[in-house]
């Protein structure tokens, strides 16, 4: 294994600095404008998904009659615009303890209540992950005013901000989920690409013959593998430099959506993610590379790889709709997947101990298909090996 | 220092060993049965045309790929991998980047092969400065000429003071000048204990290094052993011009002697040298001219490997 590692290093070094020195580098830096574009339009598409499945709900603690008169405001209002645009009403009989009550509503993983409702008729409190001018307060006021039909005087809503839970309320964080899963999913897909040709270079000078007989052919996949994570890490880097800058004097940073686990783990681990990410499909395409002989066959076999990470990403945005079911589980264990589906599930969820085990798996996965890359380049390309013989038989 | 205790540890064993080594590319069998000894510190020719097997059987010492079946040792390891450190190899498609310096290429050859980068670059630029090639050491490959090129790669394969440098048509594509330095640098090396294998199909090179060879032809070892053994196989042969056409001294001449210009050639009859110069003498031969030639290697080979495989062989000419 050392010697394997050591070997690795020589050829990962090597490659960094080609890579990284070169003026081409400069154009690789810029690359992710045009497809980030891409990305915020497609992530848009989804969120907007997320958003529909999402619809604000706010739970009622009142008395059977309030919310009665209530509910028929909604009603109303509904059946005048969209009822799709209403915020929908679940009532709760007032418990003795008002204020656990709201708190467990609020913190409850089964119903997702933006915020609850209390005090009615006379002193309404709305407390919730809410803005005292925003939609939600906005809409709730027009209710409670037609409610109170007979009364001039519209009730003033009492409205307190609350951050739930520590990642926000579960739109907020699936939104958070989709823009780390559309950012990892580009980034890799700029760079899974450039890992196709990385063995042309080596096939096509005629070094490979000196690397194979210097170094273990899995040092060879390691060393390119891990040499183009360090130069897509400095690419990363510096876009996720420029793309906090600019976020920063748009809307300001504390404008995004706080995942659960915490914006510190949850960064953390996007990193860890995106590594895994780009290692598992970079080991696949690697190998996949390996079989082209030249330019123009890697070029062939980049738009079927390319539709290939599509669909991955597409079944890890899939997960993000649905937090906890059989899809995001599938997408969770699928070793392609993993990543893009564990990064949604660290803005989702706040637990720990699933992404040390989905990491420990990833990195099974990354070795495993090394490995078997290392083993098929020996045998096709190197032409290495006994000649097999269906079931020791031979033609004579 | 440390070459030569290990190659003491070698000494007297053979430092590359193959035992029936068999490879087939589907259903083309590419070497057939080759096995060989290499002794330490010597310099070995494997023979024969292109497409013998000289460059499989490398390949598969090397461990760059594996026998269909057979065993081999290299240095006492049976995979080729464990004594990677210890042995150079010089491919016959040579291959650099070509957007790498000169001496950072030589360096990057010899980190592959387990010396510290900065070590490496140290001896690089060394070597190449020795090689009157100091002013290229911080140009990029693509700019050198092909024989600098060579040189550098050739230079890469020797950085780390291997045990074992295999090389595989290492002649090819150099001008005379530069196989003259070449033949020398192996010699040095050998003197500094390395062991030498290298592969070749002008047979000059391998009569004017060797010690052992072994002659392959058509994936088959024809002959290994020491080249005056492979000498020892044909007799020696006269070249004899003279006065007198016929006379009695004619049945002294093999029967199956042929003319080339005005020289008879033919084989040194088994009784030796004595009884027919007496002949000669005897019988008013009138010698104008009498050599007795020990055979070469070449004449060896076409013996041994037959005429197809020598015709195929000497389409490049020795400089």
């Amino acid at each position: 294994m050392r010697k394997v590692m050591r070997g690795a290093f020589v050829i990962g070094r090597r490659d960094f600095s080609a890579t990284v020195l070169s003026k081409t580098f400069l154009f690789f830096l810029f690359g992710p404008v045009f497809p980030l574009l891409f990305g915020i339009a497609f992530g848009g598409i989804v969120s907007g998904t997320v958003g529909q499945r999402d619809k604000t709900i706010v739970a009622v603690i009142a008395p059977e009659a309030e919310f009665v008169r209530l509910q028929a405001a909604r009603e109303r209002l509904a059946g005048a615009i969209d009822n799709e645009r209403v915020l929908g009403l679940v009532r709760y009989a007032p418990e003795p303890d008002l204020a656990a009550q709201q708190q467990r509503l609020l913190t409850s993983g089964e119903t997702q209540f933006r915020a609850v409702l209390t005090g009615l008729p006379d002193h309404p409190r709305l407390a919730g992950n809410i803005q005292p001018e925003g939609n939600t307060a906005k809409q709730l006021r027009l209710l409670l005013a037609n409610a109170a039909s007979g009364n001039a005087a519209e009730p003033q809503l009492e409205v307190t901000h609350i951050d739930e839970r520590p990642g926000g309320t579960p739109r907020d964080q699936a939104r958070t989920g989709q823009i780390a899963q559309t950012a990892l999913f580009f980034f890799t897909l700029l760079l899974s690409t450039m890992l196709l040709s990385q063995l042309v270079e080596e096939k096509s000078n005629k070094i490979i013959e000196v690397v194979a007989a210097a170094v273990p052919i899995e040092s060879l996949f390691i060393g390119k593998l891990f040499a183009m994570l360090a130069a897509s890490l400095l690419g990363l880097i510096v876009w996720t430099a420029c793309g906090a800058a600019v976020v920063a004097s748009w809307t300001g940073l504390a404008a995004l959506p706080p995942p659960a686990t915490g914006w510190p783990t949850f960064l953390g681990l996007a990193s860890v993610y995106f590594a895994m990410n780009y290692l598992l499909l970079g080991a696949v395409f690697l190998t996949i590379g390996a079989q082209a002989a030249t330019v123009r066959e890697v070029q062939t076999l980049s738009m079927p790889v390319t539709f290939g990470q599509m669909l991955v990403f597409g079944f890890a945005a899939a997960a993000v709709t649905a937090p906890g079911s059989g899809l995001a589980l599938s997408a969770e264990v699928f070793p392609l997947s993993s990543p893009l589906a564990m990064v949604a599930r660290a803005a989702q969820s706040p637990g720990i101990w699933p992404h040390v085990a989905a990491i420990a798996w990833q990195v099974l996965w990354v070795a495993l298909i090394l490995r078997l890359g290392a083993r098929l380049f020996r045998k096709t390309v190197l032409k290495s090996g006994p000649t097999r013989r269906w079931m020791g038989l031979r033609r004579a | 220092m440390l070459r030569q205790a290990q190659h003491e540890r070698f000494q007297g064993d053979s430092a590359v060993e193959a035992i029936d080594l068999v490879k087939d590319f589907g259903a083309t069998r590419a070497v057939d049965g080759v096995s060989l000894s290499v002794p330490s510190g010597s310099i070995y020719g494997l023979l024969g045309p292109n497409g013998a097997g000289k460059t499989t059987t490398l390949r598969m010492l090397l461990g760059i790929i594996d026998p269909s079946s057979g065993t081999r040792r290299i240095l006492g390891r049976t995979k080729p991998i464990d004594a990677a450190e210890e042995v150079g190899y010089l491919p016959e498609e040579r291959g650099l980047y070509p957007a790498m310096h000169a001496r950072d290429a030589i360096a990057f050859m010899g980190a592959l092969r387990g010396l510290p980068l900065k070590e490496a670059r140290r001896r690089a630029e060394l070597m190449l400065t020795e090689h009157d090639l100091g002013d290229w050491a911080k140009k990029p490959i693509r700019t050198l000429s092909k024989g600098m090129a060579q040189t550098v790669q050739l230079l890469g394969s020797i950085i780390h003071k291997p045990q074992l440098i295999v090389l595989d048509e290492p002649f090819s594509g150099l001008d005379a000048i530069n196989q003259a330095r070449l033949e020398e640098l192996i010699r040095r090396e050998a003197q500094n204990g390395a062991t030498i294998i290298f592969s070749t199909h002008v047979i000059a090179h391998a009569e004017r290094l060797c010690e052992r060879i072994a002659i392959v032809a058509k994936g088959k070892v024809a002959f290994e052993g020491r080249v005056d053994d492979a000498r020892a196989r044909l007799r020696p042969i006269v070249r004899l011009r003279t006065r007198a056409s016929d006379g009695p001294w004619r049945s002294a001449i093999p029967s199956d002697a042929r003319l080339e210009g005005d020289h008879l050639i033919f084989e040194l009859p088994e009784s030796g040298p004595e009884p027919l110069l007496r002949a000669l003498l005897d019988g008013d031969a009138g010698i104008e001219a009498l050599a007795i030639e020990r055979p070469g290697l070449h004449d060896a080979f076409v013996a041994i490997a037959g005429e197809s495989a020598a015709a195929a062989m000497g389409e490049e000419k020795p400089q």
